[in-house]
């Protein structure tokens, strides 16, 4: 690998932005493709579908046999509402690989006692959510059902372009946030963005199992869609 | 965690930047029962040092001495393990899957 290439990797990886190193193990020829450049690329299909797979693999293509080396960021799960729902999507998350974040900035909530095995921050979304470096591998959910802390959380998870963007409540409930959402400057096409009712249609009933819905959900997003090019980054 | 693919790649490029002569392996393909999958790295310089794995420690020791061998040469070689391998069976890749390993110069 020429260090140069080597170089660049490092350096995209450090940013969390997603490259493949596309590799002729015959003559050593090798070439390095960012993500938001992979449509230019002659392997652009195949580049597209490992990438959303995140996997690395030897491809035979009509330049002969190629290994692509896929680096993806690990995906991140940030969490508004310490509630019962995030005591259960929490650990699964994290079972998935998921670098969890749950934030709430009622106290009685977000304690250590009831969130044993993650990182809680005990703050408004405006304070806690900048520095946690939400981007387009990170999933959002809203569960505190409290304008106050979910609409600013999402305006920011969709101004940072998180590949999966849910929101606990019923229609009616959503009927309002899309009325608040839209005073706030949001688009139908940003608000549509927004899952909700939250989760996929298992029939779940339990808070335990409606954590298992979401968590299917955002596998779903990240492996079924195709990998759109990241917005103008966001400062 | 130990020795995370950033932390193997960061450690290739400030090995090399720092004069050392370093080769990267990748695993680039498996069949049956791999220790390590596909994708997963070892940087080894001219001295032997190594970091990150390919296999559950079987194959590390042959990997290295080829790597060696990678950057004198510069060319880059592609590595087979695997239980139909008599190789293999003397460095003992004993979980019985077989591995490819691509291995190159990083200059």
């Amino acid at each position: 690998m020429k260090l140069d290439i080597l170089h660049t990797l490092n350096t995209e990886r450090a940013a969390r932005r997603a490259v493949v190193v596309v590799t002729d193990i015959d003559s050593g020829a090798q070439r390095l493709i960012k993500a938001t450049e992979a449509d230019k690329d002659p392997l652009a299909e195949t580049i597209d579908k490992r990438l959303r797979m995140g996997k690395s693999g030897m491809e035979d293509t009509a330049q002969g046999r190629v290994f692509l080396t896929v680096h993806v960021p690990s995906p991140k799960l940030v969490i508004t509402g310490a509630v019962h729902i995030s005591q259960a999507l929490a650990p699964i998350a994290q079972m998935l690989g998921y670098d969890v974040t749950i934030v709430d900035p009622r106290t009685a909530f977000a304690s250590k006692e009831r969130f044993p095995d993650v990182k809680v921050l005990a703050e408004w979304p405006d304070v806690a959510l900048p520095p946690l470096n939400v981007d387009r591998y990170t999933a959002f959910v809203a569960c505190t059902h409290d304008p106050k802390i979910d609409d600013p959380a999402l305006l920011h998870a969709l101004a940072r372009d998180c590949f999966y963007i849910g929101a606990l409540g019923s229609r009616k409930t959503h009927a309002k946030r899309n009325e608040r959402l839209k005073a706030a400057g949001i688009s139908d096409a940003d608000f549509a963005r927004i899952h909700a009712p939250i989760g996929l249609d298992i029939g779940a009933i339990s808070p335990a199992e409606i954590a298992v819905s979401i968590m299917g959900e955002i596998v779903q997003s990240l492996r079924q869609k195709p990998a759109r090019p990241a917005k103008a980054e966001a400062a | 965690m130990l020795g995370r693919d950033e932390d193997i790649l960061k450690a290739a490029e400030d090995w090399s930047k720092a004069g050392r002569g370093v080769a990267l392996a990748t695993v680039v393909e498996t069949w049956g029962s791999a220790p390590r999958p596909v994708g997963s790295n070892l940087v080894i310089d001219s001295d032997g040092n190594f970091l990150g794995s390919v296999s559950g420690g079987c194959v590390e020791g042959a990997v290295v001495t080829e790597a060696i061998d990678v950057i004198d040469s510069g060319k880059p070689k592609v590595l087979e393990f695997g239980v139909a391998d008599e190789t293999a069976w003397q460095v003992g890749l004993s979980c019985g899957g077989t591995i490819r390993v691509y291995v190159e110069k990083v200059s």
